[in-house]
């Protein structure tokens, strides 16, 4: 025993000065890129121009345009039509909030299909952003004994209410504290977003998140090319790449500009409302001020911007 | 609520105000019904007392109907419109006025857009949907719906 040698572990070479552990791998890369390139491999440029992209924050106005026109080109040739990438901005003294009326919805999953269609969620494998969860009007909200796979000839069933869960929008979000490279962040208009290109796809938010309003893309994401939503954002709809998680952004793409989010405009009962929390007329406003609204899990202090109420 | 919204149960002197307050998607008729002065001439003999119609079959009248039938909502004189209790004539596109006579609470709850459905804008030019396009006048219950498809269960996940 006593004639083992212990040779000291070898001593990682600092990186060279003002160079960031990330960089110097990138510089690597690069170096990787330009054989590639002069090799004429485009596929390999592609995925190079994407792996060195900057975090969204950090893009200057320039680089942003050069992003999104490259994410458009790539995306009109992969799906053959034209397909626009933008990065609009959140409104000025606008903070969105969300209500739905429990005693009205049926359970009918409209919202969770048109909300596929809207936001270029995967087919097959199958995501959907909402989930409708059937539960006992006797026991109330009662999450553990939820049913999420009822299928029925018709909605609502005898004694049952429904409860559409999706992204809740906190105020005070675990699932942006928990990121270990800041890939999800709560923007001003107090939409959660995700930089599916700087997300590394290691799950904490999805394990963070107490609605389970994430979702993770185990495979590659497969979209119709005739069924997909070609006005896309850059925090919202755009098309997901494999390995990356994505979530309900309340149709950043739509209510930036004054829509109303998808599920709102397809329930066929009206059991959804949306609108600027800031704004004292708003209808969502009015709901929160006249009724009985409750928050999901209100004690674990996330501060949802999604209330639940009985309207009835 | 603001002095310049229209208090519940409150009618506009005029029609228009009301009109350009509450941006409403058009009736639903069925088709073809609509006008009914295409058959329902000015001259013609009316029978004001309630009794079974031979025509509108399809019609069925569950909505209170030991106490009311046809001519409480509509116009015996100007069948093109409705009228409220008091007589006035309201066209198709503000029977919100009507409805709201008997369910006052859900017109003030449909008017500040919590009952009821929107499209359009939250923060600007929205559509309301009228009483009618969700509740039939005639039978206003909801239908049941077939729901679609439940999600995957994650062990048929490949
Ligand atoms: S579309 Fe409306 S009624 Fe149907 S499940 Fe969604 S929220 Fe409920």
């Amino acid at each position: 025993m006593s004639d083992l040698t212990v040779t000291p572990l070898p001593v990682p070479e600092p990186p060279a000065e003002g160079f960031t552990r990330r960089e110097a791998l990138i510089l690597g890369l690069f170096a990787l890129a330009g054989a590639a390139t002069t090799s004429g491999c485009s596929s390999d440029q592609k995925a190079m121009d994407e792996f060195v992209q900057k975090h969204f924050k950090d893009l200057s106005p320039e680089e942003l345009k050069t992003v999104l026109a490259r994410m458009e080109k790539n995306l009109t040739k992969k799906y053959g039509k034209p397909v626009t990438v933008s990065a609009t901005p959140a409104m000025e003294g606008v903070l969105f909030g969300y209500a739905l009326d429990l005693s009205r919805c049926i359970g009918c999953r409209r919202c969770v299909y048109g909300c596929v269609d809207e936001n270029n969620q995967s087919r097959d494998p199958q995501t959907h952003y909402i989930t409708v969860l059937e539960m006992d009007k006797e026991k109330g909200v009662d999450l553990q004994d939820a049913n999420a796979y009822y299928d029925h000839e018709t909605v609502p069933a005898e004694g049952k209410f429904y409860m559409p869960v999706s992204c809740q929008q906190c105020e005070n979000s675990p699932c942006s504290k928990v990121c270990p490279v800041g890939a999800t962040w709560k923007e001003p208009d107090g939409i959660v977003v995700i930089d599916y290109n700087w997300c590394i796809g290691c799950r904490s938010c999805i394990a963070a998140c107490p609605y389970g309003a994430r979702r993770f893309n185990w495979g590659e994401p497969n979209i119709p090319a005739d069924e997909l939503n070609p006005v896309t954002e850059y925090l919202g709809n755009r098309p997901r790449p494999r390995g990356v998680v994505e979530k309900c952004t309340w149709c950043l793409h739509r209510v930036r500009k004054g829509l109303y989010p998808k599920c709102v405009e397809v329930c066929p009962v009206g059991a959804r409302k949306f609108g600027n929390l800031l704004d004292p007329d708003s209808e969502i406003r009015y709901i929160i001020e006249n009724k009985r609204v409750f928050i999901l899990k209100e004690e674990l202090n996330t501060q949802p911007k999604f209330f639940y109420y009985y309207g009835l | 609520m603001t002095g310049a919204k229209p208090a519940v149960g409150t009618v506009a002197a005029s029609a228009k105000p009301a009109a350009a307050l509450f941006p409403v998607a058009p009736p639903p008729f069925s088709d073809g019904v609509f006008p009914c002065s295409e058959c329902h001439k000015p001259g013609d003999k009316v029978d004001r007392v309630p009794h079974k119609v031979e025509f509108h079959e399809d019609i069925v009248l569950h909505h209170d109907e030991k106490n009311r039938w046809c001519l409480d909502c509509h116009d015996a004189a100007h069948r093109d419109s409705l009228h409220l209790a008091d007589g006035r004539l309201i066209p198709f596109t503000e029977s919100y006025r009507l409805c709201g006579q008997c369910h006052g609470p859900t017109l003030r709850n449909w008017k500040a857009g919590e009952h009821g459905k929107r499209t359009g804008s939250w923060s600007g030019a929205k559509q309301y949907l009228l009483c009618p396009s969700c509740h039939s006048p005639h039978s206003p219950h909801f239908k049941p719906l077939k729901p679609k498809s439940p999600p995957l269960r994650q062990e048929a996940i490949k």
